[in-house]
């Protein structure tokens, strides 16, 4: 290399500014980061903190003894006299989860209660979403609105308000009684708790049935009317197996929070109406048993939240493809 | 096609089974009979014993901080997440950030307060904060489950978008800061405003995530409301239901004129 050409590159060089954080992004550039990770730093780090790490504090504490003490339970790892780390892991909670039949009542129940709301939900969601994606459009906006509205207002207020409608000498049974009919408690049992699940999350089995049969073809409903097929038929054979997906995503829209449910039952329902949230509420705030509250919330989320998540990722994967 | 009176019979029905027990709930609102289900003639004493009640007041001022805060919060962390999930290709972790941001959707409220609560108190006795838990434990734990809605409802928008638009801006030599201010940010503006709206009301109604991470001293309103309802129901609780179902109906309505003006503006 000549001199000339030296002096040529030392003069076109720029100026480089004096950047005093510089060494931050020098950093992250030898870690393979670069500007964009100001964007994507922030969610990831807060969801690792306040989501990831929280699942395996549970894990960890599921795995601890209860004790009388701030905070109530013992550390899994000590340090013994010798100075060293001892691990203790005691299996003792889950262990007693699958002796006392307590616990595994509350989870079929919670299935059962879930399964039966959302079948109900189903059956009672299917025809309002068919009346409105038929609706002409003027009207359809305003009677999604009309079912949207209540999702907009207080879960906890709705809940309120079947108490005053079911309990006895309430709006239902006044009822009743000034037609002559006996009177039957409604408050505090399974149906209400039936009915209180169905009430709040109809708007999630509406909406998805919605956004299916509005896009269904009318061209096929004539074709099969052509074909000589009454309207039942046509619904039996045409309507009901398209809309599939929008039935799949309404039900577990309904099924998956209606598993872990914890005010319905407990205001609606009776002492004896059993919900595994309503089991690691009661452990952790009237028995103070962190450990056996987390034990049920692992197994909450092993037998049942992680299936119905794959579930439903393979579903809107479906979705996706068509 | 011939139609049958079959559904708008049955729809017909399910309309009144979603409006009757809240219209019945307003009603009772304005009865001037302690027993909340017997008529005893019109009376706004109820609103007046609302009005005087501080506890409920103070409650509800709380939870209105709360959720402003918890809102802005998910709102900035969740429209991040959405251009991260949407706008770059591939980086690393954007498969764990995807699923830990959709998880909270399906998490049952009682496993997310029970996990955030023991990450509180672990962290306490670790490194000393949050110093007891309280307003600040809610809003970090609203802002969580929050990011979640606003990712969802920002991520749609985002890829509904047309991207040649912020490619334009980019050829013109803008960097990715300004593209983001100048271009995408005024375009996904509705969408940020519903999300906002939608984590207001999300926290606002939440009752057992913020019963787990919450102190003594940090009672929300719907913890309020839902201790006096244990109890049974009383009339005081009908006018505070009436009052917020007024605003949200009212919020809605004008909210649907606006929509409904805005296209016949623009066709004008």
């Amino acid at each position: 290399m000549t001199e000339s050409t030296a002096d040529m590159v030392q003069a076109s060089a720029p100026r480089i500014p004096w950047r005093p954080w510089g060494f931050i992004r020098d950093l992250m550039g030898t870690a393979g980061m670069r500007g964009r990770w100001v964007v994507i730093a922030p969610p990831l780090l807060w969801l690792l903190v306040f989501f990831l790490i929280p699942l395996l504090v549970i894990i960890k504490i599921s795995f601890s003894e209860s004790v009388v003490s701030q905070p109530p339970y013992l550390p899994l790892l000590t340090l013994s006299d010798q100075g060293d780390v001892q691990l203790t892991l005691h299996l003792s909670n889950f262990m007693y989860l699958g002796q006392d039949s307590l616990y595994l009542a509350a989870f079929l129940s919670s299935l059962k209660i879930a399964l039966i709301s959302t079948v109900v939900a189903l059956i009672v969601g299917y025809p309002i979403a068919y009346f409105i994606a038929r609706a002409s459009d003027r009207w359809r906006n305003i009677l999604l609105m009309l079912v949207i509205l209540p999702f907009w207002s207080s879960f906890l207020l709705r809940v309120y308000a079947w108490i005053g409608f079911l309990k006895n000498n309430g709006v239902i049974d006044n009822l009743l009684q000034a037609l002559g009919l006996p009177q039957i408690t409604m408050l505090y049992t399974d149906f209400a708790v039936y009915l209180g699940i169905v009430y709040t999350y109809l708007p999630f089995m509406i909406l998805p049935l919605y956004t299916n049969l509005v896009k269904l073809d009318e061209a096929l409903l004539e074709a099969s009317a052509d074909l000589g097929a009454r309207p039942f038929r046509t619904f039996l054979s045409v309507t009901l197996p398209l809309s599939i997906p929008g039935m799949v995503a309404g039900s577990l829209l309904v099924f998956i929070p209606a598993i872990g449910e914890y005010v319905i039952p407990t205001l609606l329902g009776g002492p004896s109406t059993l919900m595994i949230g309503r089991v690691l509420w009661d452990e952790f705030f009237a028995n103070r048993d962190w450990p056996m509250a987390a034990s049920v919330a692992i197994a909450m989320l092993v037998v049942v939240v992680v299936p119905l998540m794959f579930l439903q990722r393979a579903q809107s994967a479906v979705v996706e493809r068509r | 096609m011939k139609r049958g009176p079959f559904i708008p019979i049955v729809a017909t029905l399910g309309f009144i089974f979603l409006y009757a027990p809240i219209i019945s709930l307003v009603v009772f609102s304005f009865n001037s009979s302690k027993l909340v289900t017997v008529w005893g003639g019109f009376s706004t004493r109820w609103y007046g014993e609302l009005f005087a009640n501080e506890q409920v007041l103070g409650a509800g001022l709380l939870s209105l901080q709360i959720a402003a805060s918890s809102a802005t919060l998910a709102l900035i962390l969740g429209t991040l997440c959405a251009v991260a999930l949407t706008r770059f290709r591939r980086f690393r972790g954007k498969t764990l950030l995807g699923a830990m941001v959709s998880a909270p959707l399906v998490m049952p409220d009682v496993i997310t307060g029970l996990s955030l609560l023991l990450l509180f108190v672990g962290l306490q006795e670790l490194i000393g904060w949050p110093a007891g838990r309280g307003t600040l434990t809610i809003i970090i734990a609203h802002a969580t489950f929050c990011m979640a809605y606003v990712t969802v409802v920002v991520q749609s928008r985002l890829s509904d978008l047309d991207i040649s638009l912020e490619e334009a801006a980019q050829d013109l030599g803008a960097t990715p800061a300004r593209v983001f201010f100048d271009i995408t940010l005024p375009i996904i503006a509705p969408a940020l405003i519903s999300g906002w709206l939608l984590s207001f009301t999300l926290s606002l109604d939440d009752l057992v995530i913020a019963s787990f991470v919450a102190g003594p001293d940090s009672n929300t309103l719907p913890m309020v409301i839902f201790s006096k309802m244990k109890l049974g129901v009383s009339p005081d609780i009908n006018a505070l239901a009436s009052v917020i179902i007024g605003i949200v109906a009212l919020g809605v309505v004008i909210a649907t004129l606006l929509q409904l003006r805005r296209p016949a503006a623009a066709r004008s």
